[in-house]
């Protein structure tokens, strides 16, 4: 029956671009979550006063703002050079990881710096008087304490990272969007880009349902 | 000792300075609870974080531990401030971590080897009496146990000094009590000094050896804490003693009682320290052919004895009632009698 209904599916086809949408979305989620608390810290621990905290608040921040305020399908344009320099390729999926993670960290940063924003300012408060360093504060409190919405956060951006990935595989990275596009848009084969579509679903939905399983279960509050 | 010299804290901004803390000047002696009280907006707080620089002082000296901490560089800071302790009044634990967790906290925090850190909360679970909760998350304890986990953290690295802000003031009367037990056996059993911020006179009344009445920043009256019942000088303080002995009556109830009785003599027996604990009336009773009737009292129980007054009327033999009132007066409870009834 399946035959029927998606005559022009090739099953190897819809493993590889699988394989690969899998590819890009994991190793993107990992750099930008790497990427993101590391912004998102810069833009909560400097967001205090004197000179030069506010000089780097206020770089940061920018930064920030421009990657956001690109739209992702010109992004990948502007990076190719870059990609080039990084990759030594500027097709296939491993081509599209830079413009991912360049393009969902700054957004997940902001969300990062929310969570870091509604941790208790008391339990902050406790540990330097019990004469914590900032790294301790750092890694004792604020990512422990935060987890929960940092968790919920990647969640959100992860899911946005898959739709990148589709838009990525229409200029050549490969994934279930390369093939959704090649197959559907260019033969005009409707059954393909349905396929494609619920594998995505079915993606988002796997993302989603760990995503709030492990903030459910993280948090003791 | 804990000096406490010309201290002041001004907030600057745009508009306006606001001086939360004013030329403050307090000498703290080693081993003693001392309670600080004062009306929200008072300064209290904020002068309990100059203590440990959680806030920064504009100007004035501490002296903790024969350490200037005005002085210390933010190494020695955090440093010192492992040997001073401090406990809140929203616990502030951290909820990502058991009890367990939560007291060993200030001991990785000193680079304690694992091993000696789990002795050490062992032992502090023990102190605060939270045996059997190791692994509790502190959303599973009560208000009265989240500040027991506050105490056992606030006194892992064996602080000298033990600052509590407000520590009992999310806390109902009962759970109070038992949270201020607890502090006067750690000071008895660990001779820790503790600066205790509070707003009600309950507090001070039951723990502290010495108080000092804040207002505006200032410290409007200081002294031992059952002076400070006796003789408040300032309106401000003796708000605070009538939230323990109630509202005194705008006209003298003596006067009041005179006029009700119309023989004998009506007296206000003032006790303070440890005269209360005499038998007085009973003494009277037998020593003398005297009717004596309890018109009012009140007395109340300080940490260094107690403090109160009863009126009483007494009847008989003219004599035998001036015999008394000489009798009590060669005791160390003060007598004022107010004419015959």
């Amino acid at each position: 029956m399946l035959r029927e209904l998606f005559p022009n599916v090739v099953i190897e086809d819809l493993v590889t671009a699988t394989k690969e949408t899998f590819y890009m979305t994991g190793i993107s989620v990992l750099g930008t979550l790497i990427l993101g608390i590391i912004l998102g810290l810069l833009l909560f621990l400097t967001d205090q006063k004197g000179k030069t905290y506010k000089t780097m608040n206020f770089i940061v921040a920018t930064v920030v703002n421009v990657f956001r305020a690109i739209p992702f399908i010109i992004l990948i344009l502007l990076l190719f050079p870059f990609t080039d320099w990084l990759m030594g390729t500027i097709r296939g999926p491993k081509a599209a990881l830079p413009a991912l993670i360049i393009g969902a960290a700054p957004f997940y940063a902001r969300m990062v710096e929310i969570a870091l924003k509604e941790v208790d300012k008391g339990v902050i408060e406790a540990a330097k008087a019990m004469g914590a360093k900032t790294s301790h504060v750092v890694y004792k409190v604020l990512l422990p304490e935060s987890m929960p919405a940092l968790i919920s956060g990647i969640t959100v951006t992860a899911i946005s990272l898959i739709s990148y990935t589709a838009m990525a595989g229409a200029i050549g990275a490969g994934g279930l969007g390369d093939l959704a596009y090649r197959k559907g848009f260019q033969k005009w084969d409707f059954d393909v880009v349905l396929a494609c579509t619920i594998l995505i679903v079915i993606i988002v939905f796997i993302f989603q349902f760990i995503g709030d399983f492990l903030s459910k279960k993280i948090d003791k509050r | 000792m804990i000096s406490i010299k010309n201290l002041s804290k001004i907030y600057q901004s745009k508009q306006n300075e606001v001086t939360a803390v004013d030329n403050m000047n307090l000498t703290i002696n080693k081993g003693e609870i001392y309670g600080v009280i004062g009306f929200s907006g008072a300064g209290k707080s904020t002068f309990v974080r100059l203590l440990n620089r959680l806030e920064e002082p504009t100007e004035g000296q501490i002296v903790m531990n024969e350490k200037d901490i005005t002085k210390l560089k933010s190494r020695s800071l955090r440093q010192e401030r492992q040997k001073i302790g401090m406990i809140f009044q929203h616990f502030n634990l951290l909820w990502s971590r058991t009890v367990f967790e939560n007291i060993a906290f200030p001991l990785e925090i000193a680079g304690v080897p694992k091993d000696e850190r789990k002795a050490k909360v062992s032992e502090l679970i023990e102190l605060v009496g939270l045996a059997g909760r190791e692994n509790y998350y502190p959303s599973q304890l009560s208000g009265g146990q989240k500040q027991r986990v506050g105490i056992a953290r606030a006194l892992a690295n064996d602080p000298k000094v033990l600052l509590c802000d407000e520590a009992t003031s999310a806390l109902d009367p009962q759970t109070t009590d038992d949270i201020l037990d607890l502090l006067v056996s750690i000071n008895e059993r660990l001779g820790l000094t503790i600066i205790l911020i509070t707003h009600e006179m309950h507090v001070i009344k039951k723990v502290c050896h010495r108080v000092a009445v804040m207002e505006g920043g200032k410290v409007i009256e200081q002294g031992e804490v059952l002076d400070v019942f006796m003789r408040p000088k300032e309106k401000t303080t003796r708000r605070f003693v009538q939230q323990v002995m109630g509202t005194e009556q705008e006209e003298d109830p003596i006067s009041t009682y005179v006029k009700a009785y119309k023989t004998g003599k009506v007296a206000k027996l003032h006790f303070v320290g440890d005269t209360a604990n005499q038998p007085i009336i009973s003494q009277i009773a037998k020593k003398f052919n005297l009717d004596i009737n309890i018109l009012q009292g009140n007395i109340t129980q300080t940490k260094d004895g107690t403090y109160g007054s009863l009126y009483v009327h007494i009847d008989g033999d003219e004599e035998q009632i001036n015999q008394a009132i000489q009798f009590v007066s060669e005791t160390s409870v003060e007598v004022e009698v107010n004419g015959d009834a």
